[in-house]
């Protein structure tokens, strides 16, 4: 299958209700392992068992900044390649991005009382992550007042492609601002810095969160073609009358 | 030993951090499942009146 095949949103549609039942067995499978692994994982030396808020504290924040990434890309596909799809994945994707940012933000505070003294702090990291957060909901809010379907798409692909400029400030912000927030400890050069015992649980529950991700957003794309079928039928019977 | 005394004196904070995670996940696939029920809802009562896509009008006019 080529990619402009998936442009036929009813093959979404199928490849949709096929695939569903398998990532959430997936997911589901997938969190099962990570959980436990993750409830097993020691203590750190420094942050004792605070650390377990890393668990969903990292997964959440890389979904938050990937998918505002994955609705650049939609963006790209709505403005070069007029892909009806694309439209689809986009405004699909805004929620859900939105609900992981707010989960990092929250997990976040919840992690800096004990450690920093402190819910929130104006540092460079967690400023950039709530932007983040206020665009995703900006991106919503467009959505929903422009209610030409096919117009939306393009302004919140002009403004997606804009706030993607956010993106390299969230990641480097720790190394080109002094920052409360600790540098980059899993992506970095010269390898992670975290002990086995910790990485490989954090990787387990990123891979679970993924899978969590694809469904939700698998399925919200479902839902929006479906909403579009209904703007059709809305409009034939108005025609009508 | 108890949950609470093995997360440390912390537990609060780790526990209200996975709640917090759980809360927003939960409310997530709740949206999920209620807007596809709603908006099946509401095609299959649209359809009743009559009204079809063009589509699927072609596929029922297919010999």
């Amino acid at each position: 299958m080529t990619l402009i095949n998936l442009a036929n949103p009813s093959r979404v549609l199928r490849l949709s209700t096929l695939s569903l039942p398998w990532l959430t067995a997936a997911t589901f499978l997938a969190f099962a392992v990570a959980g436990v692994q993750a409830w097993l994982a020691p203590d750190d030396y420094q942050q004792g068992a605070t650390v377990k808020i890393m668990f969903i504290h990292v997964p959440a924040a890389w979904l938050g900044v990937f998918c505002w990434v994955l609705m650049s890309v939609a963006a790209l596909g709505t403005l070069v390649w007029r892909h009806p799809v694309a439209d689809v994945a986009a405004k699909a994707a805004a929620p859900i991005g939105a609900a992981f940012t707010l989960m990092c933000l929250v997990t976040g505070a919840l992690w800096g009382r004990p450690m920093w003294g402190a819910y929130w702090v104006w540092d460079a990291r967690l400023t950039s992550v709530l932007v983040l957060f206020l665009m995703y909901l900006a991106v919503i809010a467009l959505w929903r007042t422009i209610e030409d379907p096919t117009r939306a798409a393009r302004a919140v692909a002009v403004f997606t492609l804009v706030g993607a400029l956010n993106i390299p400030i969230i990641k480097f912000s720790v190394d080109w601002w002094n920052t409360l927030h600790q540098g980059a400890s899993v992506l970095r050069l010269g390898g992670s810095s975290i002990h086995q015992s910790i990485l490989v649980p954090l990787l387990a529950m990123v891979v679970a969160f993924t899978l969590l991700f694809l469904t939700l957003h698998l399925a919200a794309m479902r839902n929006e073609i479906l909403r579009r079928r209904l703007r059709t039928m809305l409009m034939m019977q108005a025609a009508a009358t | 030993m108890t949950m609470t005394t093995s997360l440390g004196p912390y537990a609060a904070f780790i526990l209200a951090a996975y709640a917090a995670a759980a809360v927003i996940v939960a409310c997530l696939i709740a949206w999920v499942l209620l807007d596809r029920r709603h908006l099946l809802r509401q095609i299959a009562q649209i359809e009743a009146q009559g009204v079809t896509r063009r589509s699927e009008r072609a596929r029922e006019e297919r010999p």
